[in-house]
């Protein structure tokens, strides 16, 4: 049992900024992968404006294969490179190596599904107008499908959530680290309880922030 | 101003689909010209090509003596500003207001903004959406939509204006009142018009010529007045029976 209850709050407020960071970190840096790839696979699709049926293949290959890896055999096997990348095998940075690996596949599986939704007879209108390839890209794919995408962030950063959690277990820390460390190796039911309450309510505030902004940007819902 | 010759369309697959055979069209410069045809006749294949959507399989279109159909890349981009285009389907940007939907094709060419909002300002006038510059279109009527399609098409200042199936989606009181836009555009800025329609009604409210198609061929054109009076195809015949069918059971209710 913990001493008292401020020192459980201190632990799990210095969890939370753990979580927060990793989560916020790794999204980040999977949209830097992920948006790009997700936007090559749209545009070299069969019937977009890029057609490459070879490339299209090929990406859809790594994406997949991304996405098959179980995230806590990815994290074990990534820890060299991880040591690499950032100089060190634990610790929240070093967890979001593994988190963007993991998460960038998936993003680009998010702003794939996101761009598909366009009408592409607004696509063809724009190549009717002389758009180049980069201005359909610039000008009407990506801010066509931003309130999709939005929406789209918000399933990436609670998957993120979820993901750095399990980071916790091999030594990463924030919230994932303190359920695991107390609750189940210590049998500290409180602790986890509030760990899981903790997370339950970020959660609940990250997803109403997404879908409140998502929702005021949609000029679709404009109808006044 | 538009020769088409011998143009044929053949979409490549398991079973090879030809959408266009051997289609020859003279279109003058000033004409407005209607081009009908029942569903799956090839007209939007027609337009396609015109519009440097889709590559002919063989064939030539010309349009000021200037061979379309084999230019690529970078040309092809600055022919295709010079056609405007609009669709049944509006095909506006949801995410833009009705002045950023007009100023696209501008920004596309990077035109100073002082210009654009100049130029955007006298297409709305002249589509009648002066008010609406601030409005997005799913605050829009499909009549309004329209509108603001036709004021974008027109933004480059094109020669030629292609409308595809352009009052399909609307009532007929808005269908007329966007006909007679298309009209004025026609009588004040000298845009060359084609239009794409299975309504026989568009053809005969504002056409000066007409073309139909029927099994990817061109059956029949000419001057409206001459081709509608001693139709020479079954379809043709058929297309104005649909008509006199349609007026008849009118005028009984």
């Amino acid at each position: 049992m913990l001493g008292n209850l401020s020192e459980l709050s201190l632990m799990l407020l210095e969890g939370l900024g753990g979580s927060l960071y990793m989560t916020f970190a790794a999204t980040f840096f999977a949209y830097v992968l992920g948006l790009p790839l997700g936007v090559l696979m749209v545009v070299t699709s069969p019937s977009s404006i890029m057609p490459a049926k070879k490339t299209h293949a090929a990406l859809g290959w790594v994406i997949n294969i991304g996405r098959s890896i179980p995230f806590i055999i990815l994290m074990v096997a990534l820890i060299p490179f991880t040591r690499f990348i950032v100089g060190k095998g634990t610790g929240p940075t070093a967890a979001i190596v593994p988190l963007v690996v993991a998460a960038a596949p998936f993003v680009a599986r998010m702003v794939e599904t996101s761009l598909e939704e366009l009408d592409p007879g607004v696509v063809e209108a724009a190549r009717t107008m002389g758009a180049t390839n980069w201005q359909i890209i610039w000008k009407v794919f990506l801010p066509e499908s931003i309130p999709s995408l939005i929406r789209g962030g918000s399933i990436t950063t609670i998957t993120l959530i979820g993901y750095s959690a399990m980071a916790g277990a091999i030594g990463a820390g924030g919230l994932g680290d303190i359920a695991i460390r107390f609750g189940y190796y210590r049998y500290q039911d409180d602790v986890m309880i509030c760990t899981i309450v903790v997370l339950v309510i970020l959660v609940q505030v990250i997803q109403s922030i997404f879908n409140l902004v998502a929702k005021k940007i949609d000029k679709r819902s404009k109808t006044d | 101003m538009i020769r088409i010759q011998n143009l044929s369309k053949v979409f490549d697959g398991p079973v090879p689909v030809t959408a266009l055979n051997q289609i020859d069209l003279h279109v003058q410069q000033g004409d407005i010209f209607g081009i009908i045809g029942m569903s799956g006749a090839g007209k939007s294949t027609l337009l396609r090509c015109i519009a440097l959507l889709e590559r002919p399989s063989s064939g030539s279109i010309t349009v000021d003596g200037v061979e379309l159909s084999s230019v690529t890349g970078r040309e092809l981009i600055r022919l295709r500003r010079q056609i405007g285009v609009i669709f049944q389907g509006y095909h506006l940007l949801m995410q833009r207001t009705v002045a950023q939907n007009v100023a696209f094709p501008l920004e596309l060419l990077k035109t100073p903004k002082r210009e654009i909002e100049a130029r955007v300002k006298e297409l709305l006038e002249m589509v009648g959406l002066s008010d609406k510059t601030g409005a997005y279109p799913a605050q829009l009527s499909g009549g309004q939509k329209q509108r603001v399609a036709i004021a974008r098409a027109l933004a480059n200042s094109p020669k030629i204006l292609l409308c595809d199936e352009p009052t399909s989606a609307l009532d007929s009181l808005t269908t007329k009142s966007i006909l007679d836009l298309l009209q004025n555009i026609n009588r004040q800025l000298g845009v060359t018009i084609i239009i794409i329609t299975h309504e026989i009604g568009v053809v005969k409210a504002i056409c000066h010529k007409v073309g139909v198609i029927d099994s990817s061929a061109m059956v029949e054109q000419g001057p409206v007045k001459e081709v509608f009076a001693s139709p020479q195809s079954p379809i043709t015949r058929l297309l104005l029976g649909q008509m006199e069918e349609k007026e008849g059971g009118a005028s009984q209710c």
